[in-house]
């Protein structure tokens, strides 16, 4: 017979990540719940989940691509836009959508026990399959374009492991200083834009001049994406300032995630 | 800054010996509340151990996480693994749930088209299938209708007869008395009785009665939710002046002040629940369509003379929405009345000891 014990947790441990396979279920379907509720009485249902990658990269190539002609690095420029919008639609669209999960989920918070950590995955859960959708476009695309894939392509699944990781990181950051502070919730759209433009999504990192790409560097994302488009594209190899932070922003965005979540976790059924 | 700590539960101990029903009382604000968070693990204790030996389900309130736009079948499953269970374990009693529930036509259409009666049988039906070795009940059966009520009763003396553990936490102290081996109360925080359910549920029921009045004034801090809120209680004559007591000769009434804070989902309805000697002696509830307007609102419930025995009752007061099901506020043993009656009364033929009974109405006889 299971016994359980309670009491006051100790300052800092690791998360029971056995309780949460235990619980696989319910994540399955509280994603599943977001997933269905997201396209509820929309005509065109799935169908939205391709659009919404696909219009801004389209959007986004023509007008840099064919007005700004800015430089792609001899790649079509729709690709390059589009490989850099996985990625970071993984990492933004988690902190967007599961940010202010716990707020959201309050009545299950205050009225039932399960491992709290469920509740921002499953919001990931419709990020993730969104994601999934995107790379079989992109595998359409490529065929459309006539790219031949390379032995990088093996680098991708870690890219992609490293952007939802880091995203994750900074979901339990933003989801749990929401309970206490609203504010965040309107201060993380302005934040994730401004981010958005420090990363080479809609343009190449090659844009920036030589004196500035070490500063650029720094900036975690920019080895996320570039990371990505390298393994399926080809081209330019990523730097190792570029790897090096996006590794630390990766362990530090998770450690910080991770405690802060903790801190915050105990008394969440009192506040929201 | 200076903070003043408070602390809801305070050197509570108590063991629950295996297959025992453990009923909790107490006031509002006795902690009760605090106690089943902690041991259903919502709440985290600040200091202090609990051991449970055994699977627990807890039960603060039916549906948990239900959503009108998702269908039957998938509020059971998501309800279902809510609660600690396995998908197979669902798919198990799947069919017993919609039976019980008796929704087979419906159960792959959106909980939103279900009747209110639907959607709690649904809701309480999935909660019934669940399994565990200790179940913590709140007071889910203080809401729905008498028959939803008495079916939950029925589920739940099932439940004990399976040499299941139960802690019960209830205001309900005939509830309390019909499932309870043992009982606790608690009040303020600390545990100031523990023993055979009777004993402790009369002596609680006795020291109420010392602390309500017959006027009740909440507007300094009113209780309930976003939507409606309770101000207080008072009982009236038809002339609207306050009454101290009320006579069995003559009409008075329940007056409750509330206050409608936003427009509601739906219609938020007050009902009373009149209790004597630990029982209830009725509940009751408008038939016409409340106030729905924010503001201030009085809902006023009228005795008519010669229905209520001599005697002190109270009264519990709760405003509810049934779709979705919601219990704005439930406020308990904070009011109570006494009906007197002269000693005189041709009625009483000379009889000087109080008369039986929760009621006593004038009623047509035949003799011949």
């Amino acid at each position: 017979m299971s016994v359980t014990r309670i009491q006051p947790r100790r300052r800092f441990s690791f998360f029971e990540w056995k309780e949460i396979v235990e619980y696989r279920d319910l994540l399955y379907y509280l994603s599943l719940r977001d997933i269905k509720l997201r396209y509820k009485q929309t005509s065109l249902g799935a169908v939205w989940v391709i659009l919404q990658p696909l219009v801004p990269a389209i959007i986004f190539a023509v007008l840099f691509g064919n007005f700004a002609r800015l430089p792609s690095n001899g790649q079509p420029y729709l690709l390059m836009v589009f490989t850099g919008l996985i990625p970071w639609s993984l990492f933004s669209n988690s902190i967007g959508r599961a940010g202010t999960s716990l707020v959201a989920n309050s009545g299950l918070l205050s009225k039932i026990y399960f491992p709290r950590l469920i509740i921002p995955l499953a919001s990931m859960g419709s990020v993730v399959v969104d994601g999934l959708v995107s790379l079989g476009v992109l595998v359409v695309l490529l065929a459309l374009f006539g790219i031949g894939l390379g032995w990088h392509l093996l680098a991708a699944p870690f890219f992609l492991l490293a952007a939802f990781l880091m995203g994750l990181g900074l979901t339990l950051i933003v989801a749990s200083l929401n309970v206490y502070h609203r504010d965040f919730g309107y201060a993380v759209p302005f934040v994730l834009q401004a981010w958005n433009y420090l990363t080479p999504i809609v343009y190449s990192s090659s844009l920036i001049p030589e004196r500035w790409q070490f500063l650029y560097s720094l900036n975690p994302t920019v080895g996320l994406i570039e990371g990505f488009r390298w393994s399926v594209l080809g081209g330019v190899p990523i730097t190792v300032t570029m790897m090096a932070s996006m590794l630390s922003g990766l362990v530090a965005s998770l450690a910080i995630g991770m405690a802060v979540f903790q801190k915050i976790e105990r008394g969440f059924a009192d506040i929201v | 800054m200076s903070s003043e700590i408070f602390w809801a539960l305070r050197d509570v101990d108590f063991e629950v010996p295996r297959g025992k029903v453990f009923g909790v009382i107490g006031r509002n604000g006795a902690g009760k509340s605090t106690l089943l968070k902690i041991l259903s693990r919502i709440t985290e204790p600040t200091t202090g151990m609990a051991e449970i030996r055994g699977r627990v389900g807890s039960l603060l309130e039916v549906g948990t996480g239900f959503h009108p736009e998702l269908s039957g079948r998938e509020n059971i499953y998501l309800n279902g693994t809510l609660l600690g269970m396995r998908r197979r374990q669902i798919d198990q009693v799947f069919d017993a749930i919609v039976d019980f529930a008796e929704v087979h036509r419906f159960i792959d259409t959106p909980v939103k088209r279900y009747s209110s009666g639907m959607y709690v049988r649904l809701a309480f039906a999935v909660a019934a299938h669940l399994e565990p070795d200790i179940l913590i009940i709140d007071e889910v059966l203080a809401v729905g209708d008498l028959q939803f009520q008495k079916k939950c009763l029925g589920k739940m003396k099932d439940v004990t007869g399976q040499g299941r553990t139960v802690l019960f936490v209830s205001h309900s102290l005939s509830t309390v008395n019909t499932l309870c081996d043992t009982c606790m109360l608690l009040e303020n925080g600390r545990v100031t009785q523990i023993g055979p359910t009777e004993s402790v549920t009369a002596s609680y029921f006795a020291s109420s009665e010392e602390t309500a009045g017959s006027l009740l004034d909440l507007t300094a801090d009113p209780l309930g939710d976003q939507v409606c809120r309770m101000l207080g209680a008072r009982m009236v004559d038809r002339s609207g002046e306050r009454l101290s007591y009320a006579h069995i000769e003559r009409e008075f009434g329940i007056e409750m002040t509330y206050e409608l804070m936003q427009p509601s989902t739906g219609p938020v309805i007050p009902n009373f629940h009149f209790f004597t000697a630990g029982q209830c002696a009725f509940i009751t509830s408008p038939l016409h369509q409340p106030p729905a307007s924010p503001g201030r609102h009085h809902a006023t419930v009228w005795l008519p003379s010669r229905f209520l025995n001599e005697g002190t009752y109270s009264v519990n007061f709760a405003a509810t929405t049934p779709i979705p099901q919601c219990c704005h506020f439930h406020v308990q043993d904070q009011f109570c009345f006494d009906v007197i009656e002269d000693l005189n009364d041709e009625a009483r033929h000379g009889a000087v000891h109080k008369v039986p009974g929760a009621v006593r109405p004038q009623l047509n006889w035949s003799l011949r």
